[in-house]
């Protein structure tokens, strides 16, 4: 067992950014987020584990330092919210033309432009669709708890050096914000040199050696059956994430009639409507994707052959309900219920939502 | 006195006829040649060898790295 | 003849080479148009690399502009910028490898324009990286348009009838801006367009890295460069065009040679 805290979402990264061997953070402060950076200034890892923290003057300048960094081969990461996101799209692009491993932490607020500083899941498209030009895809995890905000900064770096491509926490103002118990994982040290050159030695920037080829860290290829097969390349990436790297949980679905789907932090709340129907003795299940990139596809159309319906709930105008249709192919009804502009709906209303949309309609 | 002697070897095919070696060469060694490379430049030669003394001001500002420059001492 | 032929087969003999191409110059030849400054000035970085023997640590950031191919003429390690943001990706190379060398290579767009936040910030954090800045003037990969450098007056393709102050502002003069900043330890400003100019260049960007050895501060190398295509001149007449009217604007030497100004103390007291 690791250490038990209470601790804010914010927080967590932070920490577990340290414990998880990090080497560097390059971020600006933006709400409802800054608490990462604050955190990460307040512990000085570079004084423990040797991690670089550093605010920069932008995000756009953020991002480009970490796309910097993470050409040594190192573990890098930034944080951010919404607009400092959209600022980010043209770093975001350019790691993953290039082929750079980095966690990038969205703590979600309500758009679209300045919007609110509460609670939004309005950057679902963003984050799944590209956000930045270019035909790329990031790898997007939904944490739905502080536990998972932990977590995810852990398996994140996994899988962004398993595919040598960015990962996004999408996260929102509310697992952001909220304090919850967490376990976090014993210090682990920072990759050494030796590790590195195992690990990203083959195409780090850290010097040419007389051993090996000068090695480029760039997306820039003039020469157009080279830049499609490099294209082609990262397709097949993508392919294999959607066969490795799909992740979503399943809540009480074996004998439901109707299924909600939510990620993040509406997947808490209509853990709670499930509850309420299930009192009322409506069959409802739930599935909360937790990579939203690779989209869990299969298992809803597992399902749609099964259930009455699925109800997909998210704070936005609905996003990732037009996935949800795409993997349910026509086979049931799909509808969608969600709130905007910062407002975070309760079960009750997931609810009544449920027996209007579906059960009564 | 000893006296010094240079010559210039120009790559032909990386030139590309800038003239800029040629300003720069204080002894008017070097000219452009009336023949062209592959690409049609007019690579820079040395039109009057015996003036060469190997200054190196020709490889100095040649943008293509092209020019390599030699010098003897002779009695 | 033969004799004379047979006297300079005398002279070209290994042993007697006074310059030849740095081994970290490779064979490609270069994408630039004839004349142009950028090739000098990669010759000349390639050679302070190898003179000082950091071929296996230093780590390059080319830009977007012409110069985004640089990474194919030195033999180093690379790493290509998206446009303007070569400082902020050198600080992130920088900052998790702080033992190796890392230098910027910017054009006066891509350092003047669009990345004057990145620009400024990272002097200002007196980053330990030298900045390159090739000023010709004028935009050349994309096809001559102004530059926050363009002469007050200056054709370009989009001032086709002469840079206008109160349609387009005045010459940016981003140099002497980033002298004032107390990250910047040494700030100079040369050229490349003869043999006495090359060289002092060169010693420039030697004196450059060896600032960043000492962890002095942002060492930073403007170049006036020229663009005969985007000027519409031949090479030789550049050079005389900028001699001529760029030199009044953006005059040569140094404008900053010192460790980091520690006397500028902007620290909270009491």
């Amino acid at each position: 067992m690791g250490e038990l805290r209470l601790m804010k979402g914010n927080e967590v990264i932070a920490e577990a950014a340290i414990r998880c061997g990090c080497d560097a953070y390059f971020g600006y402060p933006i709400t409802p987020q800054s608490e990462v950076m604050e955190t990460l200034m307040a512990l000085r890892p570079w004084e423990g584990s040797g991690m670089v923290v550093l605010q920069a003057e932008s995000e756009i300048a953020s991002i480009h330092m970490v796309y910097g960094a993470a050409g040594s081969g190192k573990r890098v990461m930034t944080s951010s919210s919404s607009p400092g996101i959209s600022l980010m799209a043209e770093g975001i692009s350019y790691m993953a033309g290039a082929e750079l491993p980095c966690v990038i932490v969205n703590v979600q607020r309500g758009g679209p432009g300045l919007g609110t500083i509460q609670p939004s899941q309005a950057d679902y498209n963003q984050a799944t669709k590209g956000g930045g030009h270019g035909d790329y895809s990031l790898l997007v995890l939904a944490p739905a708890s502080v536990q998972e905000m932990h977590d995810f900064v852990v398996l994140g770096f996994e899988l962004a050096f398993k595919y040598r491509n960015p990962v996004m926490i999408l996260a929102d103002g509310v697992v952001g914000q909220m304090m919850e118990k967490v376990e976090l994982i014993d210090q682990r040290p920072r990759w050494t040199n030796e590790q590195i050159a195992e690990i990203s030695g083959s195409w780090a920037a850290t010097g040419k050696t007389a051993n090996r080829k000068k090695h480029i860290i760039t997306s820039l290829e003039m020469d157009s059956s080279i830049m499609e097969a490099n294209n082609l390349r990262l397709q097949a990436k993508y392919a294999q994430m959607s066969k490795e790297d799909v992740r979503y949980e399943t809540i009480e679905c074996e004998d439901a009639e109707y299924i909600i789907v939510a990620f993040g932090s509406a997947a808490r709340i209509c853990q709670k409507t499930v509850q309420i129907a299930r009192s009322k003795g409506v069959k409802v299940g739930l599935i909360r994707p937790i990579t939203l990139l690779p989209f869990p596809e299969k298992i809803i159309a597992e399902y749609a052959t099964k259930v009455k319906g699925f109800l997909c709930v998210e704070f936005n105008a609905g996003q990732m309900v037009n996935d949800i249709r795409l993997a349910v192919n026509g086979k049931t009804k799909v509808e969608y219920f969600g709130r905007m502009g910062g407002i975070v709906p309760n079960p009750n209303e997931v609810e009544a939502a449920l027996e209007q949309k579906l059960i009564g309609g | 006195m000893a006296k010094v002697r240079g010559a210039v070897v120009v790559d032909n095919e990386v030139c590309k006829g800038c003239n800029l070696c040629v300003v720069a060469c204080p002894s008017r060694t070097l000219a452009l040649n009336r023949d062209v490379n592959s690409k049609g430049y007019h690579y820079s030669y040395m039109e009057n060898p015996e003036n060469c003394n190997g200054c190196t001001n020709c490889s100095a500002v040649c943008p293509d790295s092209c020019i390599t420059v030699y010098r003897v001492k002779v009695e | 003849m033969p004799e004379l032929a047979q006297k300079i087969r005398d002279i070209i003999k290994p042993e007697n080479i006074v310059y030849a191409k740095s081994p970290l110059m490779n064979d490609d030849v270069m994408h630039y148009c004839p004349g142009c400054s950028h090739g000098v000035v990669h010759r000349l970085i390639g050679e302070v690399i190898e003179e000082m023997g950091i071929q296996d640590q230093t780590i390059g950031v080319s830009p977007v502009g012409c110069a985004v191919f640089a990474y194919k003429y030195i033999d180093i390690d690379w790493h290509e910028a998206a446009h303007g943001r070569a400082p902020a990706v050198a600080t992130g190379i920088k900052r998790v490898m702080p033992e190796k060398y890392v230098f910027s290579y910017q054009g006066d767009g891509d350092l003047a324009a669009i990345g004057t936040a990145e620009t400024f910030h990272a002097v200002n954090r007196g980053e330990n990286i030298v900045m390159i800045f090739i000023n010709n003037a004028i935009y050349g990969m994309t096809g001559g348009q102004m530059a926050p450098t363009t002469l007050v007056g200056q054709v370009t393709s989009t001032t086709p009838y002469g840079r206008n102050v109160d349609l387009n502002g005045y010459p940016l003069r981003i140099t002497e801006l980033l002298a004032q900043l107390p990250g910047a330890a040494y700030v100079t400003r040369q050229s490349v367009q003869n043999a006495a100019a090359v060289r002092k260049t060169k010693k420039a960007i030697r004196k450059a890295f060896e600032i960043q050895a000492m962890k002095k501060g942002t060492a930073f190398v403007e170049v006036v460069s020229t663009c005969s295509s985007g000027w519409k001149l031949s090479p030789v007449d550049s050079n005389k065009w900028m001699e001529e009217n760029m030199f009044p604007q953006y005059p040569l030497g140094d404008l900053k040679d010192g460790t980091r100004a520690d006397a500028n103390d902007y620290s909270i007291k009491g």
